[in-house]
């Protein structure tokens, strides 16, 4: 009698749960596990959306990595994003939330206008940095010439659109800056004291004190960085288009990546591949790869003792 | 310590030179810290600052050296505003970001809740799930997405294969709403339970009012997300200027407005204004949203 209440009680509380569950269950079925294996399959065919997907092997992953002009050049790009941008990100958030943990008047307002931009809508900062920086008419070229700095092409020029980008992610730190403010504002107080009793500089306080304590919010940042480059889409698109003059609308074809492939990233390849080139087949290949990497720092990321997921391990 | 640092110098009565040394170097270093605060500050704001100046300029004048406008075109926005598609776009934003928001806040509450506060065999491997959807970029299933909502039903040239996937739990809010509920303790919920609420109950009655700054967080984000989105718009509406949201169809202004800078960064202050203002008046809830997602397990 007793077990059956307790089957029962036990059948009750795993069907309650499952109700709680069941609105991203059914999610996670329809938009992610269904297209997942979707996507895997299609990577094996050829499929231009209008005739019936045919078999064809490993031609699309052939096809990505030798032949597609554009796989490599977004892989060497995502690269330099992760090496420079990432890094300078992280670093110069971490020296603003130190200078905001310093500042002790209008301490509120400072913080709010460092955190502003970050709000900014991606297509709308972009195309702004694009008219800032824009070579003859832009106010940041017309300054730099002023004081006699020679300007250069910006997001018109191969070797410059990288940076352009990278300091329109500076501008938009405020993530990184409340994030490591919040840290810093953690760090034991009676470590500084007994540092500073004991003669240390402000450098070793930072270096033996600071640092060891965010060590896990750094990581995490860095982490979570690289994720977000694997899917930096819209500014170097936008950034792309409007420095190429190219005009929206029917049948206007962007190649992305102006100028020079210097701007494209994998998730450009896959709208390149899927919704111009109607190649669904090779986009999906593209996705896989963008999958794998997402994955493989994500696995990073819950490893962490710390930081994002340390939640995950109460019972 | 730092107390005394907080403090400008003043000369006091009974100070000693090696007290007035270290508040003259606290004073300098008062200067120096804030100093650095202005020219920071000049970085983030000065954009914002030449926007704006050129929202109001002249044609002509948009497109020379000056920095600052000759005469106030405020009928710049006129312009804009009157500008064909412009509302549509305005009005399409408010219907995804607004009923995306709504869906997203009711179906991810109670998985939020499940995942914080009911023990279950596989919750580890459902958090881990939820995490992993969280960091996947959208691009990765988009190809069978596009195939489904275009070719199945016919959907291509609306906003709904955007919206309709919110209703069934969004990763990061759910992630964000966990991490928020799990921060309150077990003993109210047990209590509500004592006194014979069902699940349903204590998770309206009990949990969700102390959950209230969590959920304005996860609605701000899915809001600002919303406004924001590039790539869904480009994937299922391009086709039909009519269900453009303001993200998207800012860069054909550019495009149909190709050297007037003027025009296409009023249209451009028009598509971030709303966001600011909304931040604005919601400062705490975001911060401590932003916090949540990285610090706090």
């Amino acid at each position: 009698m007793a077990a059956v209440t307790y089957a029962a009680k036990r059948r009750r509380a795993a069907l309650r749960t499952l109700g709680f569950l069941s609105p991203w269950l059914i999610g996670f079925a329809v938009f992610f596990a269904y297209p997942l294996v979707s996507t895997l399959y299609f990577s094996f065919m050829h499929y231009d959306g209008f005739r019936p997907p045919v078999w064809s092997g490993g031609k699309n992953w052939a096809y990505v990595f030798t032949h597609y002009p554009l796989f490599w050049p977004a892989l060497r790009n995502t690269l330099w994003l992760v090496v420079v941008m990432v890094t300078l990100r992280v670093v110069f958030g971490l020296g603003i939330g130190l200078l905001i943990t310093k500042i002790k008047t209008g301490t509120g307002v400072f913080r709010t206008l460092f955190y502003l931009p970050y709000l900014a809508p991606p297509v709308a900062a972009t195309m702004a940095f694009a008219f800032l920086l824009n070579p003859g008419t832009g106010p940041v070229d017309s300054i730099l010439r002023r004081i006699g700095i020679p300007a250069p092409g910006w997001f018109g020029d191969p070797t410059w659109s990288k940076p352009a980008l990278t300091l329109l992610a500076l501008w938009g730190v405020g993530d990184l800056m409340v994030i490591f403010m919040a840290a810093l504002l953690d760090v034991p107080a009676e470590q500084y004291e007994a540092a500073e009793l004991d003669g240390a500089s402000a450098w070793q306080r930072f270096r033996y004190i600071t640092l060891p304590n965010i060590s896990p919010i750094v990581m995490f940042a860095v982490v979570t960085g690289v994720i977000q480059t694997m899917q930096y889409y819209t500014q170097p698109l936008i950034a792309g288009k409007v420095a190429s003059g190219v005009i929206q609308g029917a049948g206007t074809q962007f190649e992305p990546g102006y100028p020079d492939k210097s701007t494209l990233t994998l998730p450009q390849l896959v709208y390149n591949l899927g919704f111009q080139r109607f190649d669904y087949g090779s986009a999906c290949v593209v996705a896989l790869v963008l999958f794998a990497l997402s994955m493989a720092f994500t696995a990073l990321l819950m490893r962490r003792r710390g930081g994002l997921i340390q939640a995950g391990d109460r019972p | 310590m730092t107390r005394v640092l907080d403090q400008p110098v003043r000369p006091k009565a009974g100070e000693t030179p090696g007290d007035r040394a270290a508040r003259r170097r606290a004073l300098l270093r008062w200067i120096a810290v804030h100093s650095l605060g202005v020219a920071a500050a000049l970085f983030f704001v000065l954009p914002f600052v030449f926007l704006l100046l050129t929202s109001l300029m002249s044609d002509s004048q948009a497109l020379s050296r000056d920095l600052v406008p000759h005469t106030w075109e405020w009928g710049n926005y006129r312009k804009v505003l009157d500008t064909p598609g412009f509302l549509t776009w305005w009005k399409n934003t408010l219907v995804y970001a607004g009923l995306g928001t709504v869906l997203t806040v009711v179906s991810s509450i109670p998985v939020a809740y499940a995942l914080a506060k009911f023990r279950f065999r596989g919750r580890g491997l459902a958090l881990m799930l939820v995490i992993s959807m969280m960091m996947l970029p959208p691009q990765v299933v988009v190809i069978p997405m596009y195939l489904f909502w275009a070719k199945q039903l016919d959907l291509s040239g609306t906003l709904w294969p955007l919206i309709v996937p919110m209703a069934f739990g969004d990763a990061f809010s759910i992630f964000l709403l966990r991490q928020f509920l799990t921060t309150i303790p077990d003993e109210y919920v047990d209590a509500a339970k004592v006194d014979g609420c069902g699940e349903l109950r204590t998770l309206v009655r009990v949990v969700l009012p102390m959950a209230k700054p969590g959920i304005a967080a996860v609605a701000l984000f899915q809001f600002f997300y919303a406004w924001n989105d590039y790539f869904g718009p480009q994937i299922y509406a391009s086709e039909n200027p009519g269900a453009w949201t303001l993200s998207y169809g800012l860069e054909s202004f550019k495009g149909a407005h190709h050297t007037d800078w003027n025009l296409t960064m009023a249209a451009t202050v028009l598509v971030m204004a709303p966001v600011i203002l909304v931040f604005f008046f919601a400062q705490k809830a975001f911060v401590e949203g932003v916090t949540l997602t990285g610090v706090k397990g």
